[in-house]
């Protein structure tokens, strides 16, 4: 046990990782938890400890980075790290917060961790618009294959085609070129007339106009055709994706007629643009504006004690999510300890979030998904891929039964009721529903065990910070997707009547070694030009 | 060049998992999806509805694409269960219960 101030971070990319090294060099105990087995998030994916990379850094962008960041919490004494631990509810109690955490990958047992602040640091995901065709195995989100390789070492096939929109599109087509797969084509809908017009406004970042040059030389000395203002019109094939239909966009954004053309390949990687995990924030009543947790420039959100850094305030690359987070971290450590903390102490992380704002805010009118992308999803495509409801049965309920938003699509045709709780398929929804994306309000973050519900309904003595493991049932009988009825079968365990297992109290990860300045996280403007925007890696 | 090769990866020992009773040769560390996707294998789902084939999707444990059947335990996302000796992974059939 210690005395000092506790700090939950749920995440532990970039922002969770800068932040949980400002905080604890300024003397506050964080628990950092994550769904994942190592830290370093989305960005920072590492080849599993087991594969024994000898050379981790050759998929990767920006490894100093990480190297500060790792050797910053190999030194910090007062981090636990908690790997594994998929947080689906965040509890605020009158003078403290409870993590809840489902043990994975089994996901049948919960912990819970206590804090007196909670940062949350959980990133984003992908978001891919659907078209004929994109069900197929081999059709992957372009973000999915880059994760596959970073950790597992692997690649979905031999020849590859890489399409959507947005600037994770280079670093992936460039990640699996190096790995051995024939890119085909990098098939990208922005205008690149477009970004001619803003040139000026891209120079103010020189550094991430020469890394997207440097990926596009890479590219071209792979031979990959680089396609702008194209679009996927349709992928092809019965049990895996054997090709694809690509087609040019005339200026409007729709596909010109007779520029289709076939692409055999049996992968596609593809995205759209990432979207913010808000859920948890939903659930602990947080402002969310638009499609991301309202942040203040101390990274507070409107819920005392609770801050969000990272891509869940606003989707804009690693290197603000480092800024962000720092600042997140040293608000924390100034505000858990009494004081009130001095903006100027932390200007210089201050002024990389306000560019690195700028410049993803001017990447976000750039990059944009073909604007009639609605015209090519034929009535049979599948839209909600768990639900399995077709853009038809979508459009009937606009059409003819009078839905106008995602939630009465959802209730008319169960669209959006599954195991991923809407986050594929909502975007794709509130398109052909012609109307906005809105939060989706999820009660829980994580489907969970009715057993484990059923603990966490009763009064419980949570130990400081010591995570206590309950029992639940089975994982199939969850909540938080809609239960639906066809779904029976495994017997219930919604009592969760196994005994409980507190756990004794070490903290997992305490590093010895005394407490010390150390800027792991700082975001630093010098190395090599711009901090990277990071689409790379 | 191929992934393992330009990481400089020095693995422990492959040993062996079934795939619907065929052997498979798996890698320490990795997960059940990269395991599969190793062994050229894209999907092991059909889905409940129209019984289609479906593997990997966001690759990050989100959208429940992969799930799978590990040693009798149905659902798993294939993405995030790391593979342990002598896993048998059965390709999983609508729900993964038998209805
Ligand atoms: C699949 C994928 C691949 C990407 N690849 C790249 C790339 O190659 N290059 C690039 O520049 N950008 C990439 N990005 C963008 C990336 O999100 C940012 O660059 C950066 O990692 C954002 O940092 P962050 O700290 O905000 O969030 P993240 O790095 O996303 O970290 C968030 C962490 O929180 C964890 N988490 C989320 N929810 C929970 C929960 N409920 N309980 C417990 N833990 C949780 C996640 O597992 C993750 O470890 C990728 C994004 C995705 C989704
Ligand atoms: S691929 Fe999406 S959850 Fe596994």
């Amino acid at each position: 046990m210690t005395d000092r101030p506790r700090l939950a971070v749920v995440g532990a990319g970039p922002a969770g990782l800068a932040a949980s090294l400002a905080a604890t060099s300024r003397g506050i105990h964080v628990t950092l938890v994550d769904s994942a087995a190592r830290v370093g998030g989305q960005f920072y994916r590492r080849p599993a400890a087991a594969l024994g990379a000898l050379r981790p850094q050759a998929l990767h962008h920006a490894w100093h980075t990480w190297e500060r960041l790792r050797d910053g919490l190999a030194a910090a004494d007062s981090v636990e790290h908690l790997p594994d631990r998929h947080v689906w509810c965040v509890e605020r109690r009158s003078d403290d917060f409870v993590v809840q955490a489902l043990l994975g990958p089994d996901q049948r047992e919960s912990e819970s961790v206590r804090a007196d602040a909670v940062l949350l640091a959980t990133g984003g995901y992908e978001k891919v618009l659907p078209f004929p065709g994109w069900t197929l195995p081999g059709v992957v989100t372009a973000g999915g294959a880059q994760a596959m390789l970073k950790e597992g070492l692997v690649v979905p096939g031999r020849t590859a085609v890489v399409a959507g929109t947005g600037p994770l599109l280079l670093p992936v087509a460039t990640g699996l070129a190096a790995a051995g797969v024939e890119v085909a084509a990098l098939v990208e809908s922005a205008d690149p007339r477009a970004f001619a017009r803003r040139a000026g406004a891209l120079a103010a970042l020189p550094g991430k106009v020469a890394e997207a040059a440097g990926y596009t030389a890479r590219l071209l000395r792979h031979r990959v055709a680089l396609m702008p203002r194209h679009t996927v019109v349709a992928a092809h094939g019965e049990r895996r994706v054997e090709a694809v239909t690509v087609a040019a966009l005339d200026g409007e954004g729709r596909v010109e007629a007779g520029t289709e053309r076939r692409i055999p390949c049996d992968t596609l990687a593809v995205g759209h643009g990432m979207l913010a995990h808000t859920d948890l924030a939903e659930s602990l009543g947080c402002r969310v504006e638009g499609l991301r947790v309202y942040a203040d420039d101390e990274q507070r959100t409107d819920v005392p004690g609770v801050w969000a850094a990272g891509e869940t305030t606003g989707v804009g690359g690693s290197a603000l999510a480092l800024a962000e987070g720092h600042i997140a971290g040293r608000s924390i450590a100034a505000r858990l300890t009494g004081r009130a903390p001095d903006p100027r102490e932390w200007a210089p992380a201050a002024k990389s979030r306000r560019r690195l704002r700028a410049f993803s805010a001017l990447l976000d009118t750039l990059y944009t998904p073909s604007a009639h992308w609605t015209d090519q999803v034929t009535d049979d495509t599948v839209v909600c891929r768990c639900e399995e409801v077709s853009a038809g049965e979508i459009r009937t309920a606009v059409a003819e039964l009078g839905a106008g938003d995602v939630r009465t699509v959802k209730l008319l045709t169960r669209a959006g009721m599954g195991w991923c709780q809407g986050r594929m398929c909502e975007p794709a929804v509130a398109g052909l529903a012609g109307c906005e994306q809105t939060p989706a309000r999820r009660l829980l973050a994580r489907p969970v065990p009715l057993g484990v519900l059923a603990r966490a309904g009763e009064p419980q003595e949570v130990l400081g910070g010591e995570p206590r493991v309950d029992r639940g049932g089975e994982p199939q009988e969850v909540l938080g997707g809609e239960p639906r009825e066809d779904r029976g079968g495994e017997p219930q365990e919604a009592h969760g009547g196994e005994p409980r297992e507190d756990r004794g109290g070490e903290p997992q990860d305490a590093h010895g070694g005394e407490p010390r300045e150390d800027r792991g996280g700082e975001p630093r403007e010098a190395h090599g030009g711009e901090p990277g925007v990071g689409q790379g890696g | 060049m191929n992934p393992l090769r330009r990481a400089g990866a020095r693995p422990g020992p492959a040993f062996t998992v079934t795939l619907d009773g065929r052997e498979i040769e798996a890698l320490p560390g990795r997960t059940v999806a990269a395991t599969l996707w190793a062994a050229g294998v894209t999907s092991w789902r059909s889905t409940r509805g129209a019984g289609r084939p479906r593997g990997v999707f966001c690759g990050i444990g989100v959208c429940f694409d992969c799930l799978v059947t590990v040693n009798g335990r149905p659902n798993q996302r294939a993405c995030l269960v790391p593979v342990r000796p002598g896993d048998e992974i059965r390709t999983q059939e609508g729900t993964g219960h038998d209805d």
